[in-house]
């Protein structure tokens, strides 16, 4: 008992609390903030419990496609916009060929795969030229690949690319319209099998997929790959020195990321019914970043946990704080102007955190070097 | 013993670096179960030899090497670290190659773990197969048993003393099943005094269970202790090779410092007198934090107008003396100059209290490589000093005085024989050694009380080295300044120094004037030295 005390003690000390404040600052921000717009924002614990549940299953996956490149040290992959936009292709056909409900949702996902590992490969071998700066990289890429999907897109398809649907087709002939409206395979996914808990529908197909993934992850870490990803992680050369392939690997790691990203986007749209054929996957990459870091993850460092809370605390902050700004000031582009404003100042301060935290790290290893 | 003959044997060995040789003629046997001492200063050649048996890039990509190198009979020539590893050769490096995150048994197996069947594998291959913790465990306790120093096979890597760390690294070499060779760099260097004891004990088992090994130190009395042969490296030639029962310390040492002519200039220069011993620079108790040249508590004094020498071996610390007192790295402790304490950790200051650093990194401390030669030859004082500028509207404005840049760049540049087309040409496209001389003539623009020459002669030919050393000569007999010379060239330090001190573990040695035999100078580095 003695012993026990002494241990809490020990941990107890400020040293350590101003560790762990300054590891969880993202976070802790997001809930002080979010516990001041909640009662300003009227709404609910119902309204707030359903929608969050519909934010849930629409972004996890999304999320957690994030994981695998950390693991191999590859930082947050910015990239993941590229699977998003392979997922997107796969709907647009599926959308085209009139092929409705699950099956429709399986058989786009079926179709974006070989894209995606093809669009992953060249985006894990552009990557490996830029060693030691994946995540700007990834950036740009991703601002690449935009103009190279609007050019498949606006002017391949319907001209090169047989499209049968006049609805999908830009009126001048050629070039998917802006929006496409994904009303067969709606929600397939989600009320597949489904029942309410109270007042919130829980669409068990999908959360089981999403389960199934939070497994993979845990499985693969066991993996001789997994492994591999981790020494990767932490030492390029000490990897290579002991003989594995530290570049194959970098790039199996973002071909994995690219696949289950345009999985992610597929559940994603099915969710939300609608296809911006041409802004979509834009934000997403980002706002997946924002939710990861907010809950906690580093560029590092990312854990299953972290998923989920972010993806809680993140939407939280963009259900609420719309409706918050405008019952404070009566101005909803407030809130609105508040959402992006938050977004990219998460992703900002995580990375100076996370720079600072290593700095602060490294002293701390040297501080016996340092005289007395 | 199923083979007959050497396990290893070396027969006229030979490399050249773009026609400098570096290794001449190197033979020597190691037999199944002898420990070998390979010893020399650093540059000698063991890194070089080191990599030819390694089969490491840097050779092959070098126009590979002469001689031949035979293992267990065989001719051999590794094309890659793997092969010579899947050999039964193995490696403990000097710095750890240890992944900080994972844990001492995760490390031994690194990329050689056991691994479970399960149907992916099937599909994507035998990565995907799990791996085998508890097998994983065993083989890891297994190979730390062997080494008889009791290490938590569970701890990470991060939170390990070094000694720790050093014991994991041996051990992930003997956990390969086929392990003959078992070669090692400086393995006591970051050791306690009991951990190298340990250390040196379990090696003489290994060796009793048929491992050849051949360990790299320049710690004589452990050489001694444990080895059955030794190889002294100078100059790229083997000089001494003896069975360690005919040989001393002293022998050792002597060899290792080599051409015991000394040069005849340094005895009249170390009899300069000393008409009033003023101390100009007093150090004490200095801590410096520079990676690979950490600094522990080190004091000494510079006389006014002496030229004193800073010698030992790379990575003892040398470097950081320098570096910490003009601020360049995090330092502590007290340092008096000219009786006036300085306030340590900003360049800034040091430069305004006249001390001057060339430093050893000349292409990222010491040039704007990008820019022309006169700028950087008045960059510092034009910085520090406001030297070279012409003010206008009352100080409001000031531009370049590109008159003055070009005048003195030219005085340089002639005195320095800087080969160059004119002031202007980027520094960049200059040879080391021209390189070399610009940063001198930066410091010597700033017209120093004290300045610091770090490895003033490293990589540059052998024309540019006579100059640099004749112009640090004259600066300090003409213009009286102090000069402290941070070198590895011990020869080099004892012809134009008055002192020397020599840096080990990160403390000094022992100081003693230039004329000291080399025996003295070998014994200081090599650890055995007596303190004075």
């Amino acid at each position: 008992m003695t012993t026990k005390n002494l241990q809490l003690k020990k941990l107890l000390t400020l040293d350590n609390a101003a560790h762990l404040l300054m590891r969880n600052t993202v976070p802790i921000l997001f809930i002080l903030i979010s516990a001041m717009a909640i009662p300003l924002s009227e709404f609910s614990f119902s309204y707030l419990s359903q929608e969050l549940m519909t934010r849930l299953i629409r972004n996890s996956f999304l999320v957690l496609s994030l994981l695998i490149p950390i693991i191999a040290g590859m930082g947050l992959n910015f990239g993941m916009v590229l699977g998003a936009m392979a997922g997107q292709v796969g709907l647009i056909f599926v959308t085209d060929w009139n092929i409705v409900g699950m099956p429709g949702v399986f058989l786009a996902m079926i179709i974006s795969t070989p894209l995606a590992i093809l669009l992953g490969l060249i985006c894990g071998i552009i990557l490996n030229k830029a060693s030691g700066k994946e995540m700007v990289t990834g950036f740009v890429l991703a601002f690449f690949a935009q103009g190279v999907y609007q050019l498949v897109v606006l002017y391949g398809m319907g001209a090169i690319i047989p499209i049968e649907r006049l609805t999908l087709v830009l009126s001048r002939g050629y070039g998917i319209r802006n929006t496409v409206n994904l009303i067969g395979i709606r929600s397939s996914l989600d009320s597949a099998i489904s029942f309410d808990l109270g007042p919130v529908p829980i669409p068990v197909v999908t959360l089981f997929i999403i389960a199934l993934f939070c497994l993979f992850v845990v499985w693969f870490r066991k993996t001789k790959l997994g492994q591999d990803m981790k020494a990767i992680g932490q030492d390029m050369h000490v990897a290579e020195a002991a003989g594995i392939r530290v570049l194959r690997t970098r790039i199996i790691s973002i071909i994995i990321s690219t696949v289950l990203a345009c999985w992610g986007q597929i559940i994603y749209l099915q969710n939300m019914g609608t296809l911006n054929t041409y802004n979509s996957h834009e934000q997403i990459g980002m706002f997946s970043i924002a939710a990861l870091l907010v809950g906690g993850a580093t560029v590092s460092k990312a854990q299953i946990s972290h998923v989920f809370v972010g993806v809680i605390l993140f939407h939280l902050m963009f259900i609420v704080s719309p409706m918050a700004g405008k019952n404070l000031i009566g101005s909803a582009m407030l809130g609105e102007y508040f959402r992006g404003f938050v977004t990219y100042g998460v992703i900002s301060a995580a990375l100076v955190v996370h720079a600072w935290t290593r700095f602060k790290t490294n002293q701390r290893q040297r501080q016996h070097l340092r005289g007395n | 013993m199923t083979t007959s003959g050497p396990l290893l044997q070396v027969e006229g060995v030979s490399k050249d670096f773009f026609g400098t040789n570096v290794l001449s003629d190197i033979n020597f046997n190691l037999e199944k179960g002898e420990i070998l001492g390979l010893v020399g200063e650093n540059g000698a050649g063991k890194s070089t030899l080191m990599n030819i048996l390694f089969g490491m890039k840097v050779i092959s990509s070098t126009g590979g090497y002469s001689g031949q190198i035979l293992f267990e009979g065989k001719q051999t020539s590794f094309k890659n670290p793997l092969e010579a590893l899947n050999s039964g050769i193995g490696m403990v490096h000097q710095e750890f190659s240890l992944i900080p995150g994972l844990t001492a048994t995760e490390n031994i197996l690194l990329n050689s773990e056991p691994t479970r069947y399960n149907f992916l594998t099937e599909l994507f291959g035998p990565r995907l197969s799990t791996l085998d913790r508890y097998e994983m465990q065993i083989r890891a306790i297994a190979a730390i048993n062997k080494l008889g120093f009791r290490l938590d096979q569970d701890m990470l890597v991060s939170q390990m003393p070094v000694g720790h760390k050093q014991f994991t690294e041996i051990s992930r070499e003997l956990d390969r099943k086929n392990i003959k060779l078992l070669v090692l760099d400086e393995p006591t260097a970051v050791l306690t005094e009991s951990e190298a004891q340990i250390l040196l004990k379990s090696l003489k088992t290994l060796a009793s269970d048929g491992i050849g090994i051949i360990i790299i130190s320049h710690r004589l009395s452990e050489i001694m202790d444990i080895t059955d042969k030794v190889v002294v490296l100078c100059d790229g030639k083997i000089i001494h090779t003896s069975k360690t029962s005919d040989t001393t310390v002293d022998k050792i040492a002597e060899c290792m410092v080599g051409r015991s002519g000394v040069l005849e200039s340094s005895k009249a220069h170390a009899q300069k007198e000393q008409a009033q011993k003023e101390i100009i620079l007093k150090v004490e108790n200095l801590w410096v934090d520079m990676p690979g040249e950490h600094i522990e508590d080190v004091s000494f004094d510079v006389i006014r107008g002496e030229i004193f020498g800073i010698g030992g071996l790379a990575g003892q610390g040398k470097l950081g003396i320098p570096n910490g007192i003009m601020g360049y790295f995090e330092s502590g402790g007290n340092v008096y100059f000219s009786g006036k304490k300085c306030n340590l950790g900003n360049p800034r200051e040091a430069l305004d209290q006249e001390m001057a650093f060339v430093s050893e990194d000349r292409k990222g401390v010491g040039l704007l490589l990008d820019e022309p030669i006169d700028w950087n030859i008045v960059f510092t004082a034009m910085q520090t000093k406001d030297q070279f500028l012409k003010s206008y509207l009352w100080g409001l404005i000031k531009w370049r005085d590109s008159k003055a840049m070009s005048k003195v760049s030219k005085q340089y540049i002639n005195e320095l024989e800087i080969k160059c087309l004119n002031e202007w040409q980027h520094v960049r496209q200059l040879s080391g050694g021209n390189q070399q001389k610009i940063c001198l003539a930066k410091a010597f623009v700033l017209d120093p009380k004290l300045l610091f020459v770090s490895e003033p002669t490293r990589g540059i030919d052998v024309g540019a080295k006579s100059i640099v050393l004749d112009t640090l000569r004259k600066i300090n007999k003409q213009k009286g300044t102090t000069i402290i010379m941070v070198s590895s060239e011990l020869e080099e330090m004892r012809g134009i120094c008055d002192r020397i001190a020599i840096v080990d573990k990160g403390k000094i040695a022992g100081i003693l004037p230039a004329d000291s035999s080399s025996i003295s100078f070998g014994k200081l580095m090599a650890g055995v030295g007596e303190t004075l």
